[in-house]
This record gives structure tokens, C-alpha cells and sequence, in this order.
């Protein structure tokens, strides 16, 4: 997968306006974590889950490649060496003990090779046990608010950018912050740290999932599920909403921005001092949980 | 297998006494006539629900949305067509064609039965499956479609849905559920019951042992679903909370409910073709099948395996960690009995007499096709990995290359392999090739970029998508297009073959057609066997 254009590095061109309009802080170049036409494979890491999750696809991809040649080069072969025309009389062969023993067992040792670090990956993935952030997520139809719980910050809501506002962006800005997946307010995190991301729903099921991240978990009403991720590498990843939703299923993708701890610090800083500095914005704000 | 058989073809025409068309047609309790109905209803689903299909590949052809832009509300039109797709393709195409169908029609014959065990309740079957479709294309035009998925996930089948769309699809489910499950008892007890003097279970004929599986598996399963889709029922009209947390139900107990039965079902839907496929290679190899007993226990395995995986489907929905890894192993377990499947088949090929028409081309693409579905499916089963393919193109890829490669191949095998035996007529060998070739052209076109779309993350049931992922998209509807164009050029091979096809004999596939209905006149008399036909072990494996 050479040549790929995976990242989309934009010094200067992120200007202050525009980052602050995004996150209320200014990030003059960064990383973006897109897909990209014709994409064959998945998303570049940004975690040790997705590091350790695209090697073993990488290994699945080479065994089950390996499985359908070897399979479709029998059927050439037979095709081809048994047709009728060269060879007009079929034997009468319907039992060979050792091949149908050799086509049971052989499989059970691929699977059980493909099992190990399966596993080891599963119980890998799934749940941090120092966290050092814990990020709250709600969906909503159709859109997803972020809490710290741990940082006294307001709620933050995050909807898709609508297309008609979409149309206004400058071209540089179109590229970054692409149709469908551009939102008003990334959700920001720290690079460098565990963050366990806890996952509900006030409505029907949703899934948050960034790929970049090897993270989909369900939304669901009632429930808190957990997750976790630790970003090595700052910038901005998008993805979408994966549980049929409703109607608008499509449009409530997920931004994550990851910064580095001084600038995440800084920019908690001046979250607080903006709230601060509105004192009616706390009751203002849209409620978290909504009345539907 | 051979078997010799002295049944007796002389004196067909006192069997003949055909009723007329409103009793033949309406009343009908000849098994022959239940599986054309069947057939003929899967057809007219099958163009719908391809229709269906063809009208969402249009709109994702380009970025945006522009085909559905006529409705008030395009998101939830496009989420209905979704739904209307699955269920349609589920319940009313794969399963009344390969069980109503070519179970109802050949499996009585293949195991040198008379009938059916319950004529009049197999008569039921099919008309509650009728009334069910009719339930269907009611709630895709009354209240605006129910727009969740065929796995109609709650809570957005429940309170996220109102109106009655959903309400009619839940009862066509109703409908169609039992008519399959009396159809289910109805192949039970005719299979363990009605066999001729000395077809021993271990003599049958793979389809027969596959229609039994699938049997079961629709006796166990379909009941699960009842439950479900009841329990959703009250709780959406009468007050029950059953899966309203706010209530002290659970979201998670309908997906488990659901995928009780929704991961058999798929085994229901492949089991079918996979007997279908066992005697066509068989036929066209000149060879008995190889494995034989191997090959009908590898059904049985994949029937009891296939309950025990269910929640393979749900690693994203928070279970705890070890019952995922349970779910995930039990799950890479199918994949041993399955191989076994997959290299009998090649096995019986090797060292035949191999002959390539239209029936044995669309095996042997079943064959492969489902090998490329199977391994996706084996990664699909990592627990770890499936979490950056949940949910996306990935898995519509895998599930349309095992059923839509799958089992709809089997669909189209059976139906080449066995029209003549049906009409008495053969198709036209040229133009059933034409047909393969632009299908396996079309469907992997459309089938194989989704693999693609799905690794870099485009989620599925998505209106829209972001631009970066038009490129294969654009594939896709293409191929979509070209195995519309090769279905409606099925249409006319049909008519073409019904009308003005060579009319057959008994046999005429030859020496490897070895099954009883090729002792049998084509068509079959009205009532198949005067006399029963008398199996022996000749040259039986
Ligand atoms: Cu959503």
C-alpha cells in the first residue's frame, strides 16, 4: 500500500480563525485522519488496539487469501485435468480416510492459530485499567454530547455541519473537514494518555466509532458500555455513526481532535474561563439528556 | 448413489386426474403444485426485492442524495428500502425458493414418497408465507416504510417507530414464521416417515438431509422469533416494556432473541443450496458424492454449531469479555464442518468425468463464491478485529457473497438442473450460460468492492457517504446494474423455456443423474408414484 496519500499536513494553512471557530483554540498544523478514494485497506493506527488490530487482519488477510488461491487452483485443476473429453471414464472413488481426516484437522490447526492472538488481542482491547481521562458519550438522534466528568466542563454537543454551511467553507477547509464528516465541535483529547470513554443513549442504539482509534461500541438507552483509547499521534479523526439510527443515520459523524497534554490543559483552561465568564451559560446550554 | 428401483411408468395416465384450475391452484394439496406456487411467488419477490435493491445502488451511485430526494423524508425512505431488501430477499425469495420450492418439489420424489405427510397443512404453509408478502408490501405503503434494518433492532422498532409500517412487518414475520414452521413439521415428518421400503436415512439423498436440517432449524429457531417479535408487539401497542429499560426491560434481550434465530436462519437459508449443489456436482462429475456420510453429518454439525454462535453478531453491543471470546471460538468452529463441505466437493470432482452446462457452472461459482464468503466470515468472527468491520461494507459484502452468491446461486442451480424434471422442458443451454456469466460478472463487481468501502470504514445503511468512498461505490452500482439486467434476462429464459423449450425425457442429464425423480417421467405424473419405488444398496457407496 505504497503511495497512499494518508495524511493531509497542512501547515500554516489552518488558520487561528477558523481553529478557534472549531475548538476555541488555535492548532496551526494537523494531522487529519481521512479516507480516501479508493482505499483498499484499513485506517492507519492512531492507538495500540487498532496497531495491534490491523497486523492481525493483516495475518488474516494473508491466510484466508492463502485458503481461497489454494481452494480455487483444486477446482482449476480438476476442471480442467477431469472434463469429459480427457477423462471419459470417472472412477469410482468416494472414501479416503486419511484426506477427509487431513481436511478436518488441518483446518482446526489454521483456526486454532488464528485464535491465539485473537484472544490476546480481544482481552487486550477492552478496557483500560488506569485511566487517565474519562470521556462521557451520549447519542442522541442525531447527534453526540461529550462530558468530562472528571473536568467540571459544560456538556458539549456535537452536530454534523449541514450542507448548505458546508457549501460557505474555503476549499483547504472542504479538504479537512470533509461533506458528511465535518462537525461543529470535535470532541478533544489528550494524545499520550488512557482515555476510558463510557457510551450511552437517551434514544434508540447508536454506535461511536472512530477507526483510526479501533473503537466502535454501541449506544445503548440504559446502559453504560466502556471503552478505551490512547492516541499517539495528534490530530484530527473523524468517523461515523454505526447502528441504524433513523432517518438521519448518516449525518452524525464523530470528530475526535487529539492534542498534545499542554495544549489539552490549556484548552480545558479556557473552556472553564469562557464558562465562567458567561455566567448564565451553564442553564442556557442545551441539556445533556433531552426531553423527548 | 444408484439405486434400483421398480417403480412402475407404465400406466401414468389414470394418475392424471388433474383438477381443475381453481382447485388445482387455490386448493392445491399436490406437493408438486405447493412448490411452483412457492416458486412462483419467490420470483415475484425476487424482482421486487432486486428491483429494490437496483433503486438504492442508483442513489448511491454519486455522493449526495439525488434519487430519493422526491420523498418528503429521504432518510427514512432509504432506511425502509433497507428494510424492505432484507426481508423481502429473507423470507420471501431464499427460503420459500429453496425450501417451499425445491424442497416441497423434490424431496418428496428424491425419497420415493407419494406426498407430503399433511397435503392440506403444506397448502397452509404456502398461503400464510402469500399473506405474509402481502403483510410486507402492505408496511412498505402504509405509514412510510419501517425504516430499521431486517434485524429491526429496538428501541427504533419500538418507540423510535411509530405508526403502523412496523406493526404490519412484524406480522408479516408472524405469517411468514408459521408458515414456515408448519412446513418445517411437515418435511419432518414426511422424511422420517414416508421414505420408501429401503431408503435408510443413510441411503438419502443430501438434499433431502439438508431439507431435514433446515427442518429443524426452523422448528427451534422460528418459535424464538415469535416470542421476540410478540414481546416487541405489546410493548410497541399495549404498555408491556419487555425491552424499555425505563420499564426494567432490555435492548439487549431482543438482539439476543433475534439473533437466536437470525444466525440459524442464515444456515437455513445455505443448507438448502447446499444439498442442491451436492447432486449437481455429482451429476456432472459422472461420480457418486464423495464423503457422503461426511457430507450430511457436516450438515447436522453446522445445524447444532449454528445455535450456539449467536452473539457473534453483537461484539459491539458491551458484552463482557469472556462471553465474547466464547462466541468467538464456538463461532470459528463452523468454519471445520463447512471446509468439510467445500472439499468433498472438489473430491467428487476429482478423478470424474466432468461436464460444464449451465447448472454445474453456477455449483461450482457457488462452490467458489462461498469459499470467499467463508473466509471473510472467519475473519468476521475475531472478536477484536470484527470491531473495525462491524457495521460496515465488510460484512454487507460477506453476508451477500454466502447468500446472494450462495445461496441465490443455489436457487439458479436448482433451477437448471431441475426445470426439465419440472415442465418437461429444457432451456436453452446458450442462453443459461449467457445468464451465469453476466450474473457472476455483475455480482462480483458489486459484491467485491464492498470489501474495500468496508475496510476503510464506510458504515452500512448509510443514505449518503463521504466522497472519498464514490470510487467504489460507483463499482458497485455498476455490477448492481448488470445483475439486474442478467435477473430480467433470467425472466425471458423462463418464459422462453416454458414456451418453446425442448421437452425431455426421464433422464436427461445421463449416467450421473443417479436420484429417484430421474425414474420419473418429466413432468412428473400428477401423483408421482402409483407403486413406490424400491430402494437397494446397489453400488451405494
Ligand atoms: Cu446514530
Amino acid at each position: 500500500m505504497t503511495g497512499r496519500k494518508r495524511t493531509v499536513a497542512l501547515a500554516g494553512l489552518f488558520g487561528v480563525g477558523l481553529a478557534s471557530l472549531v475548538a476555541g483554540a488555535a492548532w496551526a498544523q494537523e494531522f487529519v485522519d481521512l479516507p480516501h478514494s479508493g482505499q483498499m485497506d484499513l485506517h492507519h493506527p492512531a492507538t495500540p488496539v487498532m496497531e495491534r488490530l490491523v497486523s492481525l487482519h493483516t495475518g488474516l488477510l494473508w491466510v484466508i487469501s492463502l485458503i481461497t488461491l489454494f481452494v480455487l487452483g483444486l477446482m482449476l485443476y480438476a476442471m480442467v485435468r477431469f472434463r469429459a473429453s480427457r477423462s471419459p471414464t470417472p472412477s469410482t472413488t468416494t472414501h479416503n480416510t486419511l484426506i477427509e481426516v487431513a481436511w478436518t484437522v488441518v483446518p482446526i490447526i489454521i483456526l486454532v492459530g488464528i485464535a491465539i492472538p485473537s484472544f490476546r488481542l480481544l482481552y487486550y482491547m477492552d478496557r483500560t485499567k488506569e485511566a487517565g481521562l474519562t470521556l462521557k458519550v451520549t447519542a442522541h438522534q442525531w447527534y453526540w454530547t461529550y462530558e468530562y466528568p472528571d473536568l467540571q466542563l459544560e456538556p458539549i454537543d456535537s452536530y454534523m455541519i449541514k450542507e448548505d454551511e458546508w457549501k460557505k467553507f474555503s476549499d483547504e477547509e472542504k479538504h479537512i473537514r470533509p461533506r458528511l464528516l465535518a462537525v461543529d465541535n470535535p470532541v478533544v483529547v489528550p494524545t499520550g494518555v488512557n482515555v476510558r470513554v463510557l457510551v450511552t443513549s437517551t434514544d434508540v442504539m447508536h454506535a461511536w466509532t472512530v477507526p483510526a482509534f479501533g473503537i466502535k461500541q454501541d449506544a445503548i438507552i440504559g446502559r453504560i458500555n466502556e471503552t478505551w483509547f490512547n492516541v499517539t499521534k495528534a490530530g484530527l479523526y473523524y468517523g461515523q455513526c454505526s447502528q441504524i439510527c433513523g432517518k438521519d443515520h448518516a449525518y452524525m459523524p464523530i470528530a475526535v481532535r487529539a492534542v498534545t497534554k499542554e495544549e489539552f490543559d490549556k484548552w480545558v483552561a479556557s473552556k472553564k474561563a469562557a464558562n465562567a465568564g458567561s455566567p448564565g451559560s451553564l442553564t442556557d446550554s442545551r441539556p445533556a439528556t433531552p426531553a423527548r | 448413489m444408484a439405486y434400483g428401483t421398480h417403480a412402475a411408468h407404465g400406466a401414468h395416465e389414470h394418475q392424471d386426474h388433474v383438477p381443475g384450475f381453481f382447485v388445482r391452484w387455490f386448493l392445491s394439496t399436490n406437493h408438486k403444485d405447493i412448490g411452483t406456487l412457492y416458486m412462483v411467488l419467490a420470483a415475484t419477490a425476487g424482482i421486487i426485492g432486486g428491483a429494490i435493491s437496483i433503486y438504492m445502488r442508483l442513489e448511491l451511485m454519486n455522493p449526495g442524495v439525488q434519487l430519493m430526494n422526491w420523498h418528503e423524508n429521504p432518510g427514512h425512505h432509504w432506511n425502509a428500502m433497507v428494510t424492505a431488501h432484507g426481508l423481502i430477499m429473507v423470507f420471501f425469495v431464499v427460503m420459500p425458493a429453496l425450501i417451499g420450492g425445491f424442497g416441497n418439489w423434490i424431496v418428496p420424489i428424491m425419497i420415493g414418497a407419494p406426498d407430503m405427510a399433511f397435503p392440506r397443512m403444506n397448502n397452509i404453509s404456502f398461503w400464510l408465507t402469500a399473506a405474509g408478502f402481502c403483510s410486507l408490501v402492505m408496511s412498505i405503503f402504509i405509514g412510510g416504510g419501517a425504516g430499521t434494518g431486517w434485524t429491526i433492532y429496538v428501541p427504533l422498532s419500538a418507540s423510535g417507530h411509530p405508526g403502523p409500517s412496523m406493526d404490519f412487518a412484524i406480522f408479516a414475520l408472524h405469517l411468514a414464521g408459521a408458515g414456515s414452521i408448519l412446513g418445517a413439521a411437515n418435511f419432518i415428518t414426511t422424511i422420517f416417515n414416508m421414505r420408501t421400503p429401503g431408503m435408510t436415512l443413510h441411503r438419502m439423498p443430501l438434499m433431502a438431509w439438508a431439507i431435514l436440517v433446515t427442518a429443524f432449524l426452523l422448528l427451534l429457531a422460528l418459535p424464538v422469533l415469535a416470542g421476540a417479535i410478540t414481546m416487541l408487539l405489546t410493548d410497541r401497542n399495549f404498555g408491556t416494556s419487555f425491552f424499555d429499560p425505563a420499564g426494567g426491560g432490555d435492548p439487549l434481550l431482543f438482539l439476543h432473541l433475534f439473533w437466536f434465530f437470525g444466525h440459524p436462519e442464515v444456515y437455513i437459508m445455505i443448507l438448502p443450496a447446499f444439498g442442491i449443489v451436492s447432486h449437481i456436482v455429482s451429476t456432472f462429475s459422472r461420480k457418486p458424492i464423495f464423503g457422503y456420510l461426511g457430507m450430511a453429518y457436516a450438515m447436522v454439525a453446522i445445524g447444532v454449531v449454528g445455535f450456539v454462535v449467536w452473539a457473534h453478531h453483537m461484539y459491539t453491543v458491551g458484552m463482557d469479555v469472556d462471553t465474547r471470546a466464547y462466541f468467538m471460538a464456538a463461532t470459528m468452529v463452523i468454519a471445520v464442518p463447512t471446509g468439510v463441505k467445500i472439499f468433498s466437493w472438489i473430491a467428487t470432482m476429482w478423478g470424474g468425468s466432468l461436464r460444464f452446462p449451465t447448472p454445474m457452472l453456477w455449483a461450482l461459482g457457488l462452490i467458489f463464491l462461498f469459499t470467499i464468503g467463508g473466509v471473510t466470515g472467519v475473519v468476521l468472527a475475531n472478536a477484536g478485529v470484527d470491531i473495525a468491520l462491524h457495521n460496515t461494507y465488510y460484512v454487507v459484502a460477506h453476508f451477500h457473497y454466502v447468500l446472494s452468491l450462495g445461496a441465490v446461486f443455489g436457487i439458479f442451480a436448482g433451477f437448471y438442473y431441475w426445470i426439465g424434471k419440472m415442465s418437461g422442458r429444457q432451456y436453452n443451454e446458450l442462453f443459461g450460460q449467457i445468464h451465469f456469466w453476466t450474473t457472476f460478472i455483475g455480482v462480483n463487481l458489486t459484491f467485491f468492492p464492498m470489501h474495500f468501502s468496508g475496510l476503510a470504514g464506510m458504515p452500512r445503511h448509510y443514505i449518503d457517504y463521504p466522497d472519498a468512498f464514490q470510487f467504489w461505490n460507483q463499482m458497485s452500482s455498476t455490477g448492481a446494474l448488470i445483475t439486474f439486467a442478467s435477473t430480467l434476462w433470467w425472466v425471458f429464459v423462463v418464459f422462453h423455456t416454458l414456451l418453446a423449450g425442448r421437452r425431455v425425457g426421464a433422464n436427461y442429464w445421463g449416467e450421473g443423474a443417479t436420484t429417484l425423480e430421474w425414474t420419473v417421467s418429466s413432468p412428473p405424473p400428477f401423483h408421482t408414484y402409483e407403486e413406490l419405488p424400491k430402494v437397494t444398496a446397489a453400488a451405494h457407496h
